[in-house]
């Protein structure tokens, strides 16, 4: 294996982990607040929908990204009205908004623009397009840091920036920061931060809010960046591997990265060489796909740590009389 | 009293659309959905035909879920409409499990197979997408510089890999040196709408040299599509002309003639005769699609050696060996 083909692959695994690092991100911030969030699959799919709407209608991706957060936020805000103000189970609220996000964004799609649940393919301007960091021509020719600069590091959508500068930044919220401390807290001990004189519903709505924020990124990257169009179902599963991501980095930020940067290799590996050849055995497509749930698995059976998840994760706060 | 008269008034004329209903065809489209611009479109521009030249007119439903499958046909059934057109290899075994409670019923099940020994009311058509998909193969090799041609299929099933079976012979008859990448999108239904994969595959494909892809994929042959015109190289579209998606950049399509098994089945009507069809280059029934929008990319020699091709096809001198007789194919390894 040559070294192009070692950095297409790992380009590839940028591409493919990029959506999967803010869904998990998001759900990192739902979830050490204490609001399970299973619903990050239709969160992704709503915001794909009106991000790619949007730009198709005003010829701008940024606008579509604005849409595309602010449908994801309205998910988030019915989640949040659910498990959090009427103390609703948060897995069925998050079931409910997936299948919602499922059947609406196919809907409006057909009653819009009349393609069979798809949108118009975007314009270039319609569209993030891939930037090229400065240095990139010079540095190209350069052996080794070159090529791995001007077409790894080089060469991606803007959101990728985002969804990379989100993992310090998150990690610099929740451990650096008043507000990071209390949502720690309130994942873990509702009735210590009500008792100090902090809002716990206040505090789940925003961490909820933020968790809409990245999943609305998240969609606007597959159908206004990846793709340029949306198509039914076109999240395809990724919010579900982001939630298996989450607990195999067991709720924290660089460990997200990783898993995430993981996940999204294993991904690229079985798409780009399909069955591989070990000489003595062939290791089919299949093993690959499946990979990711099966590592979940051996974490969560207690093989390689623990993954502890908060502790009042999935419980609605009932005050104390 | 007025009331009451309106309440007559609209009981009457339910009765008589129910009448009016007797007769009429219905169409059940697969998971893909009636607008996938391939497979499920074929059929309702083959029923929206129907309706135009005969004046008919027919009911249809998109199911949401497998589960729906046998409610729709029991639905469709008791309602009186006949004959009952589904699309997709995966109805059968529903459509097993109802044909004998409605022996009236003429059902269609196109792509799919039922016993007609067991089920005397049940029309399998079948498509003999390896002919169509060895002509498509063999424009591939010819367009290509790299010596290098892709494939991308949906899930993977016998069928989707009699297209790449078909695919891969029609390019080694022109190029016994080519090299055919085959890939497959997954091994759910997940993989038929799945474009983010099946532009990745295609970008892994390229890198690998491939400069015309065959997309087999449904929707998620529109990532494919989309990223070969990205990229600047070729690709082929499947089932429905997929010509206009990328006007220049679509080498061809390889057409199924899903609509006119969809519009012969409705013009037959009650009276259909149930022996299994298989619709073959002989009767236009796979073939490729040359327009306005490829005219350019197509070039005389092409059609030339193709349709001589497809002549020595249907004349029986050529045979395309079928993945699904044996399930293997010699022209590709999977």
């Amino acid at each position: 294996m040559d070294l192009a083909t070692i950095l297409q692959v790992l380009d590839s695994t940028i591409r493919l982990s990029t959506p999967l690092l803010l869904a998990c991100l998001a759900g990192l911030f739902s979830e050490r607040a204490g609001v399970f969030d299973i619903g990050l699959e239709g969160k992704m799919l709503f915001a794909a929908f009106f991000s790619a709407a949007v730009a198709a209608f005003t010829g701008n991706a940024w606008l579509g990204l604005v849409a595309g957060i602010g449908a994801s936020l309205a998910l988030s805000a019915i989640h949040g009205l659910a498990s959090i103000t009427f103390r609703g189970n948060q897995l069925i609220s998050g079931v409910a908004l997936n299948f919602l996000a499922s059947g609406l964004t196919v809907l409006i799609a057909q009653t819009w623009f009349k393609q069979g649940g798809k949108t118009p393919t975007l314009e270039d301007g319609a569209r993030f397009g891939e930037i090229t960091l400065p240095f990139a021509e010079t540095l190209s020719g350069v052996p080794v840091i070159g090529p791995i600069y001007a077409e790894l590091i080089s060469g991606h959508a803007i959101l990728v920036y985002v969804a990379l500068a989100c993992v310090p930044l998150t990690w610099w919220v929740l451990y650096r920061t008043r507000f990071g401390l209390r949502l720690r807290a309130v994942g873990e001990a509702p009735d210590a931060v009500d008792t100090a004189g902090v809002s716990v519903v206040r505090l789940r709505f925003t961490a909820v809010a933020i968790c809409g924020i990245l999943c609305g990124i998240a969609g606007a990257y597959l159908a206004t960046s990846l793709q340029p169009f949306f198509s039914k179902e076109m999240t395809a599963g990724r919010g579900f591997i982001a939630l298996a991501a989450l607990i195999f980095a067991k709720w924290r930020p660089w460990y997200a990265l990783m898993t995430c940067l993981l996940f999204g290799l294993l991904q690229a590996v079985a798409l780009r060489f399909q069955n591989i050849d070990l000489g003595a055995f062939t290791v089919p497509v299949q093993v690959m796909d499946a990979l990711p749930y099966i590592l979940t698995v051996v974490i969560l059976a207690g093989f390689v740590g623990k993954a502890i998840p908060p502790r009042a994760g999935g419980e609605p706060y009932v005050k104390e009389r | 009293m007025t009331f009451m008269h309106k309440i007559l008034g609209s009981a009457a004329a339910l009765a008589l659309t129910a009448g009016a209903a007797l007769a009429d065809p219905a169409l059940i489209y697969d998971l893909g959905g009636k607008f996938d611009k391939s497979f499920n479109e074929a059929a309702y521009n083959g029923a929206e035909r129907w309706a135009k030249d005969t004046g008919g007119s027919y009911r249809d439903i998109e199911i949401q879920s497998e589960a729906q499958r046998e409610q729709a046909l029991r639905r469709f059934a008791e309602a009186g409409f006949n004959p009952v057109v589904t699309t997709g290899f995966a109805i059968s075994s529903a459509i097993e499990s109802v044909a004998a409670d409605y022996p009236d019923t003429k059902f269609v099940t196109i792509d799919g197979w039922v016993d007609p020994g067991t089920h005397s009311n049940v029309l399998s058509v079948g498509f003999a997408e390896h002919e169509g998909s060895y002509l498509v193969g063999m424009m591939a090799a010819m367009a290509s510089k790299s010596d290098t041609v892709g494939f991308v299929g949906g899930m993977d099933i016998p069928l989707i890999r009699k297209f790449a079976c078909g695919y891969a012979q029609g390019v080694k008859a022109v190029n016994g040196d080519a090299t055919v990448i085959a890939n497959m999108t997954g091994t759910t239904p997940a993989a038929w709408n799945d474009p983010v994969k099946g532009s990745e595959l295609a970008k892994a494909q390229i890198s690998q040299g491939a400069d015309v892809i065959y997309a087999a994929a449904g929707g998620t042959g529109l990532g494919v599509l989309q990223t070969a015109a990205d990229e600047n190289i070729l690709s082929i579209g499947v089932d429905s002309n997929q010509n206009h998606l990328h006007p220049g950049k679509v080498l061809t399509s390889m057409l199924k003639r899903v609509d006119v098994a969809v519009y012969d089945a409705m013009t037959a009507g009650a009276d259909l005769e149930t022996a299994p069809r298989a619709m073959t280059l002989s009767d236009n029934g796979v073939g490729y699609a040359l327009d306005d929008n490829n005219a350019a990319l197509v070039s005389a020699d092409m059609k030339a050696a193709v349709d001589a091709a497809r002549e020595q096809i249907i004349a029986g001198e050529l045979s395309v060996h079928d993945y699904s007789s044996d399930d293997s194919c010699p022209a590709l390894n999977f």
